[in-house]
């Protein structure tokens, strides 16, 4: 029985225990339903739990565990002077097992006598079954394929029975313990915070498990290159030297890489925060409601676009244009039509990252200004303010925490930012003011280093990691200190 | 009603005709929030230094006409008044009116407290310093204590004037508001009641400041106390489902009203 049509049943198990479960209550309640501690829908859910889940659970025990049990029995099955061998050779046996075992199911009774008879054959006529293998298997393998076999298929019916066993006598348990004074309620609902917090664990425990995952391999990478080189370097210069080789230690400094990302990040904050900030301005003060319901979506539009589509667009509209721009300038003063503004500059990148930004900080400040309560406006405009004398002295200080709070947060989204500068902002690693000139960021850096066919253990690669695990903590204090003031603002309001 | 309504604006032009004069007429106002109407032909006069209370059930329009008063009602969406109001002799719905000078002569305090975040001196300071009323600090500085004297709250603050205005209690930022008002010398002041947020000792302090300011403005309130409309007002008027039921002596008002919703109302049959 397969496990789709096995959790099949077990639903359908759960539905019918869900079903009985509430009709006994309501008939124990005989028509007075505030005689039951619960609604009858709760015992039923009741009944419907301990249907499922201890079946699904031990289900899941058993897909873990019964692989691990029939690979050792086989494994122990095998000959002495294979079990001498190396695991690494022990491991391929098993996997030709494996192979010659799927291929064994897929042939008829007379084929499988025949073969075991001749076992020599092996080769040519799973191959005509469509599973190849890499050699002639030894005599031991195709009986330890017959054993995976049967001890698979024994497996699998076992867990079928055990899986309905526990469903039906879980949802049994469940519907002979109904009574009116039964906390089915609280039980259900206990089971529901589990899952709850079983939902919200698993995002939690995955960053943990991503920030180990880097802070291990970046504590490898400064095993091989100290953490003050990497932090205090001013020459990024990994040197991609052939594996193996022993002189390949490259200079490995984060400084050049930190210029370029704050430098492009300050660009693109300069291009979002004055527009981003009108537009918000002019939506949460000016727009009619008319004019907000459709202006804003069309601005969030702008925030759904995938960023490698504004690379293009930096790559492609933004880059040359300034530099033909840029061409022509100069044509115009000097009469030399050399372009001073480079097609992969510090300016690009950030032009086009920041118009990425607008609508971060548009709605972000939108929502900020509008929790400004209406009474403070009231309070400017009675008193004869015009509406930008009350924008100016009175909304805007009062809503500035929020919005320094979600500039802060924009200013972590522009460092962490990759495709477009991958795209728009060059690969050379130099620190200078130009920002007609090409710069490099942390992110391009880490894409790089990746990308590149190294071994997996050189500190050419790890300092990826090295790389991650600084943005990371770089972003992480931004976020976590714009939290700070936009909850501390909200404080004010309420 | 309407009868005698017309023969008041007919005295009011004439000026002062029986020693009444009044500080804005209102002319068949109405009101519509888009499709929905919420004042039908209202037609109240306010008179000059006195206090008018507007009472009547929630819902009945007492802050509807009170805000066309300065025409706070513009800053809501599809909002839409018609019929005539003036204040002196300008009507004040005339396209030539400039509203924020409206808003300079008719000042309002709300319902609920709403000090800006900002220091207590630069609250009052706010309205004098954005209609250009004082040159020099000094000038600046005599505004706001008169201010807040005016508004009974001098001897409070005076030692902390550059503290934040939200750190009051409720019924000294309700007198900080009011002062915020008295500051740009309006000549009229609209309170949306202003005590419904405030305790029995702030409120009574705020009546008695009331009464005070009357000798120097002209003051509307709402109010939903009628006990408040009696202490403070000297002028009544009922509304009742977007329309003016009546107007009215205030003891009059109290004691005999002329309509039978009204002393339903007084009495708390309905409301």
């Amino acid at each position: 029985m397969s496990i789709s049509l096995l959790l099949l049943i077990v639903a359908v198990i759960g539905v019918a225990g869900y079903l009985v479960g509430s009709q006994r209550a309501s008939a124990l309640a005989g028509g007075k339903l505030s005689s039951l501690h619960s609604r009858p829908g709760y015992y039923g859910s009741f009944v419907a739990i301990w249907a499922m889940l201890p079946a699904v659970l031990a289900l899941l025990v058993w897909l873990v565990a019964s692989p691990i049990y029939i690979s050792s029995t086989v494994r122990d099955g095998f000959p002495d002077e294979v079990k001498a061998e190396s695991q690494a050779t022990q491991n391929l046996n098993y996997n030709m097992i494996g192979a010659i075992s799927r291929g064994l199911s897929l042939l008829t009774p007379e084929e499988r006598t025949a073969l075991y008879a001749d076992g020599t054959t092996a080769r040519t006529v799973l191959a005509a079954k469509g599973v190849p293998l890499a050699a002639d298997p030894a005599p031991y393998m195709l009986k330890a394929a017959d054993d995976l076999n049967r001890m698979t298929t024994a497996s699998s019916t076992f867990r079928s029975i055990l899986a309905l066993i526990i469903a039906v006598a879980g949802g049994a348990l469940a519907y002979r313990s109904i009574a009116p004074r039964f906390r089915a309620r609280n039980r259900v609902e206990g089971v529901m915070l589990v899952a709850l917090i079983g939902a919200s664990s698993i995002a939690i425990l995955t960053t943990v498990g991503i920030v180990a995952s880097m802070l291990t391999e970046a504590v490898h990478f400064f095993n091989a290159v100290p953490a003050w080189e990497f932090f205090f370097g001013t020459v990024w210069d990994p040197r991609f030297a052939a594996a193996g080789a022993t002189d390949s230690s490259g200079q490995f400094g984060l400084i050049p890489l930190l210029a370029g990302t704050l430098y492009i990040g300050l660009v693109a904050m300069l291009v979002a925060v004055p527009v981003g900030l009108f537009a918000a301005i002019y939506m949460s003060e000016y727009a009619s409601r008319h004019v907000r319901s459709v202006a804003k979506p069309l601005l969030e539009v702008l925030a759904g676009i995938p960023t490698i589509v504004y690379g293009f667009f930096a790559l492609v509209t933004v880059g040359p244009f300034l530099r033909d721009i840029s061409a022509q300038l100069s044509g115009l003063v000097t009469g030399n039509y050399s372009s001073f503004i480079q097609a992969q500059s510090v300016l690009t990148a950030g032009f086009v990252m920041g118009i990425m930004l607008i609508p971060y900080v548009s709605s972000l400040s939108d929502d900020i200004i509008t929790a400004v309560p209406r009474a403070l406006r009231d309070g400017s405009l009675g008193l004869g303010a015009t509406r930008s004398e009350t924008i100016k002295r009175v909304i805007l200080p009062a809503a500035l925490p929020g919005i320094v709070g979600a500039l802060l947060m924009t200013a972590s989204r522009a460092v962490g930012e990759t495709m477009i500068v991958v795209l728009a902002a060059g690969v050379a690693a130099r620190m200078q003011l130009n920002p007609f000139e090409p710069m490099t960021t942390v992110t391009v850096k880490i894409v790089n280093q990746l990308t590149g066919d190294l071994e997996f253990t050189s500190p050419q690669t790890l300092v990826a990691f090295a790389l991650g695990i600084t943005l990371f903590v770089i972003t992480l204090c931004l976020n976590i200190y714009a939290l700070y003031i936009v909850r501390k603002y909200r404080e004010q309001y309420e | 009603m309407n009868m005698m309504s017309e023969a008041a604006v007919e005295k009011a032009l004439d000026k002062k005709m029986n020693d009444i004069s009044y500080k804005m007429i209102g002319k068949d106002v109405s009101v519509y929030y888009g499709e929905k109407r919420a004042l039908y032909d209202v037609n109240l006069n306010v008179r000059e230094n006195t206090v008018t209370a507007l009472i009547g059930p929630s819902g009945c329009g007492k802050s509807t006409f009170l805000r066309t008063l300065n025409r706070m009602n513009d800053t809501i969406d599809g909002c839409r008044v018609t019929g005539r109001i003036t204040l002196d002799t300008d009507d004040i719905y005339d396209p030539a009116i400039d509203v924020v000078e409206l808003r300079a002569r008719v000042g309002m305090v709300f319902q609920k407290p709403n000090p800006f975040p900002k220091s207590i001196y630069e609250n009052v300071a706010y309205g004098p310093r954005i209609h250009g009323l004082a040159k020099a600090k000094a000038d600046m500085d005599a505004i706001v204590e008169q201010s807040l004297q005016k508004a009974g709250l001098w001897n409070e603050v005076k030692d902390r004037l550059q503290e934040g205005g939200t750190g009051l209690s409720g019924g000294q930022q309700q007198r900080l508001c009011i002062a915020r008002a008295v500051a740009v010398s309006p000549e009229v002041i609209l309170m949306d009641e202003p005590c419904s947020a405030l305790d029995p000792i702030a409120t009574a302090k705020v009546e008695e400041l009331i009464h005070e300011l009357r000798a120097n403005f002209t003051i509307v309130i709402v109010t939903h106390s009628m006990q408040q409309a009696a202490r403070v007002s000297q002028r009544t008027a009922m509304f009742h489902l977007g329309n003016l039921v009546e107007e009215n002596d205030t003891d009059k008002m109290f004691t005999n009203p002329d309509d039978q919703r009204t002393q339903d109302y007084i009495m708390g049959r309905f409301g």
